[in-house]
This record gives structure tokens, C-alpha cells and sequence, in this order.
């Protein structure tokens, strides 16, 4: 049951589209900066498939620049 | 059950975004995630918004504090405050939840039996007072010390030295900001004659570069370098980092240039050889503006107690230092400070440059030097060999690394050899002094006695029987310190500690006292560029702690000295300002009435006329200019600065064939100094849970280390044993480790050495040799 951080890039000019995609995804929690144009993502995904299917879906976004990962957890619980 | 798996993915959650947020501080300094910080908040509820600055650091950001039914429960920069814009870094959003740490003390302890038993406030304070005046009796005045902080409130200070000095007549008062600013101190006092910077953070908006001297100010001035990275956004300005470990700002640099540690003294001279020698210096603001000195040289080291030290100045003419400049041109400290002749020249080259506005900043790099004061002289020179300097973007700016270092320690003035308006030496101001305090002139001792390092080897000898610590936490931060806890802990010795937590240091004292955190007491701090910052109480404190100065009034009054205290409880603070304000009167320092402070974000001094001082000794922006030219260094009587002839020497101890590394110790961004606020923090302990040894990758080749591998770091004074951290935050140079202090489990500080300044009597935590062993 993996839980991962990452720092989302926009491209230029999509912060906020980038935001309102991510904003669409369930599994992810975003905490977007207020004055830089940087979102975190927090990932809580129930395995690896589901953490792996999540990746794609998240680097599919097209205003996305870059993903970095910055944390991950496992847990059992 | 359900609700422990969500509480700990909750938690995990938690983590994970802490961690984001931390990596996210390093690429962006300053950056906001408001909804992190009022996640568990329900924003529709009614908060209650008040001002402070920030209880961490000397920049002095302005932040807004929420409270709600008597709990502080959120943090965001205030847009209000000229400091940070609005912005703040991960220690400001997160500062109050220390305040809710489970082990915060709350009732006063005294040790009986090797055991502390609670009791109440009152019994404290009588056993304290008693004890205070016993120790005097049988040992004379000077057998007792106080030793505060720049973490102190004005008033807490202020308090503090009318005690010591006003009142029972000792000079035994001194404070942490000799670990930090003391070299700051006395580099301003004797180029300018005056202390703290003339310029103030406005000269980000103006200057075309920054070179940094020895300053990681990504992780420790965040918010500052935020600032610049903002400025090199929109004007390209930039960024020059000059140190001796490569950091995260050196690598957010246009430039990073290593050199030896120590060499940045010759470095210094050979950027003003190429000043003088390339035509670049501005004669006639060296004509009209500067005279030139020379002092003492092999001054010595201060490692054996009761060290002393007086230096010779003597007037030298301009001809005299040019020549001696002639021992530091670019190729020859090239090959002493590993700088190549091309980035000296480069450095001299900025700063020669007539359309380039230039700032300097520093902060501990040169402060915690055996030659500290020299180096402030030094980068002073450059700017007044060319004429930088007390413009909007041209100066020298020494920063402060606590939120009043420069408002409580320097201004109010928490030093042995202080006086709020002043120094002991001096008899007028003895004497101004003691008319305000209403007490005989006669009580101020004339000389200073114990200096922050000397204080504790004086506790240690026994020469001082009883000393109270306020709002520190020596038993980690001073330098060799395995020697001064020892010493502490000696049958006969009386320790008084004030304290919002538990720590090394509590743990040595016979009475804990119980404080009042940051915002549950009103205060006033001031910051690095001569502002001054007032803040209301918002909460109370819990159980029976209780405002440091409050605390010191009623031990005074138990003493006896209650007509020198006639504060009243509820607006102690208040008073108190008003009463120190009377010091500092007039155009060179007036400080701000409080209804200002109370209505905006803080003032800088000198206030006069309804206005602050943003340059200083600058006619057109300064007041108190009144020689009828440009500038006016009013510091000294003839109006002049002074460029000193200061050589190179080197450092106290050098790496040799038994301890061949460098060791070089500091901080992270993640917590504050010695770590007892922000460890308590959970998501900054989580960011940074423990202490590391940063090494060079060859040398953990060498050694067959690897990262996370226990290595032991040992000096002739002491060990400890750290886990390695190779490629990570931070590059040290090879043959050189790097050692953050804020880890009380990894005791850095029993490996350092207390050598100081002779004339600041700063410690050099940045140099000394070390052996590593893998584990």
C-alpha cells in the first residue's frame, strides 16, 4: 500500500490547468504552492499495480513538465 | 482498529508531504503551501489573526498567527511585513505546533536527591533569589552570572542587564550572540565606530550582484535568498557564492568558488590589491571618508583560561598599506587559498566596477573565525576602497543568525562589556546609565568580566558559583562543551535554567524554570537590519510558565532591588520599552514609540521625525549626518571609517598527519540552532530526524564508507559518532567533513575546539582537526 510524494512542474503558463487535471485524479492528494509554480502530489495507492497505473495516468497529463519523486512509503496497513 | 490504520496512513500522508515541502524549500526558498498549514483547520471558523516576527533566525520575517479558543493553530507570512512579502519558510509555517509538544514544561523542578520534584512558581523563585543572595554573600558579587540569549524579547534583556548591572553591580552578564555576532560586533565598532548594518534589506531590490562570504543563506537566510532569486528573475542580477563547502546555495548560484578554509582573510586582501592596482578604488570617497589603521598581529588563539587581549591600533598612511597589500596579490594567495588567480581577479573585478552595485553578505563563515573581527574589516575595506557602501544596493551586510541578536543582545545589550546605550569602560555612559536606572554610578563596574566561553570555564574553576541561563541551551551550542557540562555539574555550583523544553542544559540545573513561549507574552525582537518588531500575547502559557522577564523581576524584588523593578504584570513589557527608549534617544539610534510598532510591521532605527533609516551615514537618508558632506561616519569623531591593514594568519588548529580533515559544523534548513524547538516539530523531525557527516565521495572511497555507514568523528578534545551522508545535501571539499550541531544525540561539540577571536571572543566552530574511523 505505497504512499509517495512528488513535486509536479507545469510547462509554461499551465500551472493552472495542471492543477485542475490533477484535481481529478482520486488517488492523489495536491498541495499547490501559492507562489511558485510547483504542486505537491501525495500518492496513496492500494498495491504496485495500482501505484504503476497511477504513474501513467499522471505523466499522461500534457501540462505536466515534470514528475519528481520525492518520498515514497510502504505499509502493510 | 480502523481508525489506527487511518491515523498511521494519515500520519505516513503527513510525512510524505513534509518531505515534499522540504525538497520543494531547497529548489524554491520562500515557497508558500498555505493549504498544508490550514489543512485540519476548518477555515470558516472564526480565527483570529495578529502580527509577530518570526520566533526562528535574524532575517525577522513578519508572519500572521492564528488562534482560536485559546490555541495558536495556524501560520502564514504576513504580506504586510517589507521583510519576507508574505513569504516564509518550512521552520516559520510550522513554529507554534512546538508550543503543543507533550514534554513542554509546565511547572518549575528542583533537583533534590539527584531527583527533580515539581513545585510551585513561587517556591522557585524564593529558592532562586535566596540562593542568588547566599552565593553572593559568601563569594562576592562576581560569583554569580546570567547568561541569556538573542532569542531573548527586548524587555527580557533590558530586564537582565539592570539586574546585573544596575542592581546587584556586576558585569557577569553575557549572552549566545558572542557565538554568533560577536565578531560582527566589533568589525562594525572598529571600522565604524557604530554597530549593526547601515544598509537593509531594500538593497536586494537595488544591487546588480551578491557575492556571499562563507553564507549559505538558501538554507539559512531562506527568505532572503528567495528574495535574490527573485531579483535575478527579473534584472539578472547575480549571485556569487564564495565559501568553503559547496551547499544548496552554491549550487542556485551563477557562481560557486571554493576556498581554504581560513584563506579568506588573504582573499580579501588580494580583491583590494586589484582594487588599488587597476585604478579602481574611489579616491575621493577615500580622501573625504577614510583614514587607515593597523592593529596588533599574531594576536592568539584564546584556548587556555583567562586569556587576555588588548589590540595597538596605530594610523598608517595610505602608502604604508598599499604596500603591505604587496604580500597578497591574486598569485600569491591563489596558491594559499586554492582560489585560482582568474576567480580573484573575477571577484575584484565586481566589486571594481563603477556600474555595478555590489552587496556582501555574510554571517557564522566569518563571524565564528579566530579572526573574525579581521575579516569583517576586511570585506568593510573593499567597499570603502570603492566607495560601496550606505547606498540603495552598494554595502557590506553582516546578517544575524537569531531573531534579536541584534535587537536584545547588541542594542540592549546582554554583553559583559555592554550597556544599553554604550560600554562599561566608559564613564559617561556609565553614567547615562545609572541616571536612568536611578541607581549610584558607583554599582556599574567599570570593567567587563566574563565572556561567553570564559564564563563557563569560570563556572568550571568555580570562580562562578551561580549562574541562570535564559531562552539557551549551552550544554549543546558552546564549543568543547563535554568540559563545561562537567563543570556544571560540580557539588557546589548553583544552576538556574529557563526553559520552554527539557534539554542538555536543564539537565544540569538544581531549578528548572518554566517559560513562556515566543507568543504567549507580548514582545519585541530586532532583526538584522535594524528592525524592530513589537507582538502581542496571543495565548497563555501553559500550567505556570511564565515571561523570562517576569521571572527575573520577581527574583530581583526578592532581592531586595524592588524599587528598581516597578513594573506592573500586565504591561511589564510595555514600560520596560518605554524605559529603555530613554537610552538610545537621539538622531543616531531613537527607536520607534510603541504605538508605531504596534500598528505596523516593525521600524528601523534611527526613528526620527515619524521616519525610520533604511541607509545609514548617508546624508540624504540618514538624520544624524552632520558634517555637511555625502557621508558621515559618525561612529568616530573625526566622521571617518577606517580601512584596516589586517593580515592573514592561520587558524588555531590545522589538519595534520594524526587528524588530517577539516572539520567544519553548521546548520540545516529544517531546524533551528540546537534543535529543542524544531525537533519537536514533527514534520521537521521527520524532514531531518537526526544529525550526519557529510564527506567528500573520495575520501569515502578512501575509507570505504558508504552512505548511511556510522562514521566516528574524533578530535583531541572529543568524539562522535554520526552516519554518513556522501553526495546528499552537501559537497565538503576532500579532506574536509562537515558536522550540522542540531543533533543533542550526536554531540558535535565535544569535538570542536574553543579557540575565539581575540578581539570578539567568537568561537571558530568551522575549523579544527579531526581523524574519521568507519564504525
Amino acid at each position: 500500500m505505497p504512499i509517495k510524494s512528488y513535486l509536479a512542474h507545469p510547462h509554461d503558463g499551465k500551472y493552472k490547468e495542471l492543477l485542475s487535471e490533477l484535481s481529478n485524479i482520486t488517488e492523489c492528494d495536491i498541495i499547490p504552492s501559492k507562489n511558485e509554480e510547483i504542486a505537491i502530489i501525495i500518492t496513496d495507492t492500494k498495491d504496485d499495480l495500482e501505484d504503476q497505473n497511477l504513474q501513467i495516468v499522471i505523466n499522461s497529463i500534457k501540462s505536466l513538465k515534470m514528475l519528481s519523486m520525492v518520498s515514497g512509503f510502504e505499509t502493510n496497513q | 482498529m480502523i481508525n489506527e490504520v487511518t491515523n498511521r496512513r494519515y500520519f505516513l500522508k503527513k510525512m510524505a508531504a513534509a518531505s515534499a515541502m522540504t525538497a520543494a524549500a531547497a529548489l524554491f526558498p520562500g515557497i508558500i503551501f498555505a493549504e498544508e498549514q490550514i489543512r485540519d483547520v476548518n477555515i470558516s471558523a472564526n480565527l483570529k489573526w495578529d502580527k509577530a516576527p518570526c520566533r526562528f533566525c535574524g532575517v525577522g520575517c513578519g508572519v500572521l498567527i492564528g488562534t482560536e479558543n485559546g490555541k495558536a493553530i495556524a501560520v502564514k507570512g504576513d504580506p504586510n511585513s517589507s521583510v519576507n512579502k508574505g513569504l516564509c519558510c518550512v521552520k516559520g509555517y510550522h513554529q507554534t505546533i512546538c508550543m503543543y509538544a507533550k514534554d513542554r514544561l509546565t511547572k518549575p523542578l528542583v533537583k533534590k536527591n539527584g531527583k527533580y520534584i515539581e513545585t510551585s512558581m513561587e517556591e522557585a523563585l524564593d529558592l532562586v533569589a535566596s540562593k542568588m543572595k547566599e552565593t553572593i554573600e559568601k563569594h562576592g558579587k562576581d560569583s554569580v552570572a546570567m547568561y541569556t540569549s538573542g532569542q531573548s524579547t527586548i524587555p527580557e534583556g533590558y530586564v537582565a542587564s539592570k539586574f546585573m548591572k544596575g542592581a546587584i553591580g556586576t558585569n557577569n552578564l553575557d549572552c549566545n550572540a558572542r557565538l554568533c555576532m560577536a565578531s560582527a560586533v566589533t568589525g562594525f565598532l572598529t571600522t565604524f565606530g557604530a554597530d549593526e548594518p547601515m544598509g537593509c534589506y531594500e538593497d536586494i531590490d537595488h544591487a546588480d550582484v551578491f557575492i556571499t562570504w562563507g553564507n549559505n543563506m538558501a538554507e539559512m537566510h531562506p527568505v532572503l535568498f528567495s528574495r535574490m532569486l527573485d531579483q535575478r528573475l527579473k534584472r539578472n542580477v547575480k549571485i556569487i557564492d564564495f565559501a568553503t563547502r559547496t551547499t544548496r546555495s552554491s549550487m542556485a548560484s551563477d557562481k560557486s568558488i571554493l576556498f581554504n578554509p581560513q584563506t579568506d582573510l588573504a582573499v580579501a586582501n588580494a580583491i583590494a590589491y586589484e582594487i588599488i592596482n587597476n585604478g579602481w578604488m574611489n579616491n575621493e570617497f577615500v580622501n573625504e571618508h577614510c583614514n587607515f589603521s593597523k592593529g596588533l598581529t599574531n594576536i592568539g588563539y584564546g584556548t587556555e583560561d583567562k586569556f587576555k587581549f588588548k589590540d595597538e591600533p596605530e594610523k598608517i598612511n595610505f602608502e604604508s598599506y598599499k604596500e603591505f597589500l604587496n604580500d597578497y596579490t591574486p598569485e600569491k594567495v591563489s596558491k594559499l587559498s586554492g582560489v585560482s588567480v582568474k576567480d580573484i581577479k573575477y571577484l575584484a573585478n565586481l566589486y571594481g566596477d563603477a556600474n555595478k552595485k555590489v552587496v556582501s553578505f555574510w554571517c557564522m563563515g566569518m563571524n565564528q573565525h579566530t579572526r573574525g573581527t579581521w575579516i569583517n574589516n576586511l570585506v568593510y575595506n573593499i567597499h570603502l576602497l570603492t566607495g560601496k557602501i550606505s547606498q540603495p544596493g552598494n554595502g557590506p551586510f553582516s546578517l544575524t543568525g537569531q531573531p534579536s541578536a541584534c535587537g536584545t543582545a547588541r542594542e540592549v545589550g546582554t554583553f559583559t562589556h555592554k550597556l544599553p546605550h554604550g560600554v562599561v569602560m566608559n564613564e559617561k555612559h556609565r553614567e547615562h546609565a545609572a541616571k536612568i536606572w536611578k541607581v549610584p554610578v558607583e554599582r556599574i563596574p567599570s570593567k567587563p568580566t566574563y565572556h561567553a566561553t570564559e564564563m563557563f570555564r569560570a563556572l568550571d574553576r568555580g570562580d562562578i558559583k551561580f549562574i541562570w541561563t535564559q531562552v539557551t541551551n549551552p550544554m549543546v551550542s558552546l564549543p568543547k562543551v563535554s568540559r563545561y557540562t562537567k563543570g556544571a555539574e560540580k557539588p557546589d555550583r548553583f544552576v538556574v535554567v529557563s526553559d520552554v523544553f527539557p534539554t542538555p542544559t536543564s539537565d544540569v540545573a538544581d531549578v528548572i524554570l518554566p517559560a513562556a513561549w515566543h507568543i504567549e507574552k507580548n514582545g519585541m525582537y530586532g532583526n538584522s537590519e535594524r528592525r524592530t518588531q513589537y507582538w502581542n500575547k496571543m495565548v497563555e502559557p501553559p500550567g505556570e510558565a511564565m515571561a523570562d522577564a517576569w521571572q527575573t523581576i520577581e527574583v530581583a524584588r526578592r532581592m531586595g532591588y524592588g524599587d528598581l523593578f516597578p513594573y506592573s504584570k500586565e504591561k511589564h513589557e510595555e514600560e520596560i520599552y518605554n524605559e529603555y527608549r530613554l537610552h538610545h534617544k537621539g538622531k543616531k539610534h531613537n527607536m520607534a514609540p510603541l504605538e508605531v510598532l504596534k500598528t505596523q510591521a516593525g521600524a528601523m532605527w534611527p526613528f526620527v521625525d515619524g521616519k525610520e533609516t533604511k541607509w545609514r551615514y548617508n546624508a540624504k537618508y540618514d538624520p544624524a549626518c552632520d558634517n555637511g558632506k555625502k557621508f558621515h561616519f559618525y561612529g568616530k569623531k573625526d566622521g571617518k571609517a577606517i580601512i584596516w591593514q589586517r593580515p592573514y594568519e592561520a587558524p588555531a588548529e590545522s589538519p595534520d598527519k594524526d587528524y588530517p580533515f577539516w572539520l567544519n559544523t553548521g546548520r540545516v534548513i529544517e531546524h533551528w540552532h540546537t534543535g529543542s524547538m524544531t525537533r519537536r516539530i514533527p514534520v521537521l523531525h521527520q524532514a531531518m530526524p537526526h544529525s550526519y557527516v557529510e564527506l567528500h565521495p573520495d575520501d569515502a572511497q578512501k575509507y570505504d564508507i558508504s552512505n548511511g555507514q556510522k562514521v566516528k568523528v574524533i578530535s583531541r578534545r572529543g568524539t562522535t559518532i554520526l552516519p554518513a551522508s556522501i553526495n546528499e545535501r552537501g559537497l565538503p571539499t576532500k579532506g574536509q567533513v562537515f558536522v550540522p550541531f542540531f543533533d543533542e544525540n550526536m554531540m558535535i561539540n565535544d569535538v570542536t575546539l574553543d579557540a575565539f577571536c581575540p578581539i570578539s571572543k567568537e568561537p571558530d566552530y568551522k575549523k579544527c582537526a579531526v581523524k574519521i574511523e568507519k564504525v
